[in-house]
């Protein structure tokens, strides 16, 4: 019978498939279990750092770090793109690309210049095919986001930023609603908006200065770079956290998807088996008439 | 009077530390600070060192390595804003020459990325018409 052996080939290979994408969906979800964690994890710092930011800004008023002076005209923007390392996770990188890249074009028709810095493969491939001017990139950062790794990335824009290459920063990432569901946002991280410097979140009231040690600018430095990072870390977190969630979905809709395939392949298959059987006991009972 | 000040030692990765101590000690930029309850608010850098608490109601001293960060002091809560990792402004400026001349490099030899990258891209697409087959197949049955 023509096609037989074909079909079972075919459903081998799919079951294959589904063993493979049933295999990545667990692992998807316990990193992903993990990745919610850490990003629980990094919470209290980005609250901490954020209280003291806010204190800080309250009570001193005589030394203003650039992070914080708005600038008049808008000629250059920054964008921090963070996407996943590896694919297969559904429309994650895809709807986060699209996001970046419609900004980009509206920018541009506005007539600014656009600096990208890219976190993750994915963007930084991406970025680099669309000819956007990549200024920094970090890549493979592995299933547990590192600060230590993305400084250099950071500081690059920063650098950019205080040297007025840019005057807007912005970072565009994967946000984690749940595990079902993930959005894409753009932020505005430079200057800082005066939500970020919200003083009523923060329970300490009154007003007071602090002793500076060493002094005032480098504490105020320092505590700024150290602010930025703990957003965009926290942004990674989030993303990654999100890309493990994504990739679960996609991987538990290809194994649902192969099952019904492989469900479908068995039925042709069993249907030319039958006409088979059916054929030959004709073709024997038809020569046995003859006979 | 309070005898002890809450403390917090978090680092960008994780909550270090939090509850009330008698007396915090910790590597200033400018030379080791003791902070006992009461302390005027300021606000310093700190070294890679050793941060000691007194951790209260049980006289056990703990030390915890930092690598350097922030120290914060308000009326009733210290704060620590501990880094992961040595900072310090020549290290950063090395990782951010280093990312600069990566970033370089490989718009250089895009290929190696790209075409990688762009194999996915074919597959994603391929995916999505296995889908769109699906779906059809759905709705004509």
């Amino acid at each position: 019978m023509a096609g037989s052996k074909e079909i079972r080939t075919k459903i081998k290979s799919v079951e294959n498939t589904r063993k493979i994408t049933k295999a990545m969906e667990m692992v998807a979800a316990s990193k992903m279990r993990k990745a919610q964690e850490r990003m629980r994890m990094a919470r209290p710092y980005a609250e901490k750092i954020r209280n003291v930011t806010a204190h800080l800004s309250q009570a001193n008023s005589e030394y203003k770090h650039p992070f914080i002076v708005k600038r008049e005209k808008v000629s250059n923007v920054g964008l921090i793109v963070v996407s996943s390392d590896k694919g297969l996770c559904g429309g994650l990188n895809t709807n986060v690309l699209r996001l970046s890249l419609n900004q980009m074009k509206e920018w541009e028709s506005e007539g600014k210049k656009i600096a990208v810095s890219a976190i993750g493969n994915k963007g930084f491939s991406y970025m680099n095919r669309v000819g956007a001017d990549v200024k920094s990139h970090v890549t493979g950062l592995g299933d547990t986001p590192h600060l230590e790794k993305l400084i250099g990335t950071i500081k690059v824009m920063l650098d950019a930023y205080v040297a007025g290459e840019i005057d807007q920063l912005f970072i565009c990432y994967t946000r984690f609603i749940n595990t079902m569901k993930q959005a894409p946002i753009m932020e505005q991280l430079l200057p800082l908006s005066s939500e970020h410097l919200d003083t009523t979140a923060t329970t300490a009231k009154g007003h007071w200065d602090y002793i500076y040690e060493p002094d005032a600018n480098v504490v105020i430095d320092e505590l700024m770079t150290r602010y930025i990072e703990s957003i965009i870390y926290h942004a990674v977190a989030e993303n990654m956290a999100s890309e493990q969630s994504a990739r679960m979905v996609a991987m538990k809709a290809a194994s649902d998807n192969a099952k019904t395939v492989i469900g479908e392949l068995k039925l042709v298959y069993n249907k030319a088996r039958q006409a088979a059987i059916t054929k030959e006991i004709s073709e024997i009972v038809g020569g046995a008439a003859a006979v | 009077m309070a005898s002890t000040i809450h403390l917090d030692v978090v680092s960008a990765e994780e909550s270090i530390f939090s509850g009330e101590a008698e007396f915090v000690a910790a590597p200033a930029k400018l030379g080791e600070v003791g902070i006992y309850p009461n302390h005027a608010p300021l606000i310093t850098t700190i070294k890679p060192g050793v941060l000691r608490i007194k951790v209260a109601n049980s006289g056990e001293e703990q030390a915890i390595y930092i690598s350097g960060g922030l120290l914060e002091v308000q009326p009733g809560a210290i704060t620590v804003l501990a880094d992961t990792a040595i900072r310090g402004h020549d290290l950063d400026e090395v990782k951010a020459i280093e990312a600069k001349r990566a970033a370089e490099e490989a718009l250089k030899n895009k290929a190696s990325g790209v075409d990688y990258a762009r194999a996915q891209a074919e597959l994603s697409e391929a995916l999505a018409q296995l889908q769109t087959i699906e779906q059809l197949r759905k709705t004509t049955h």
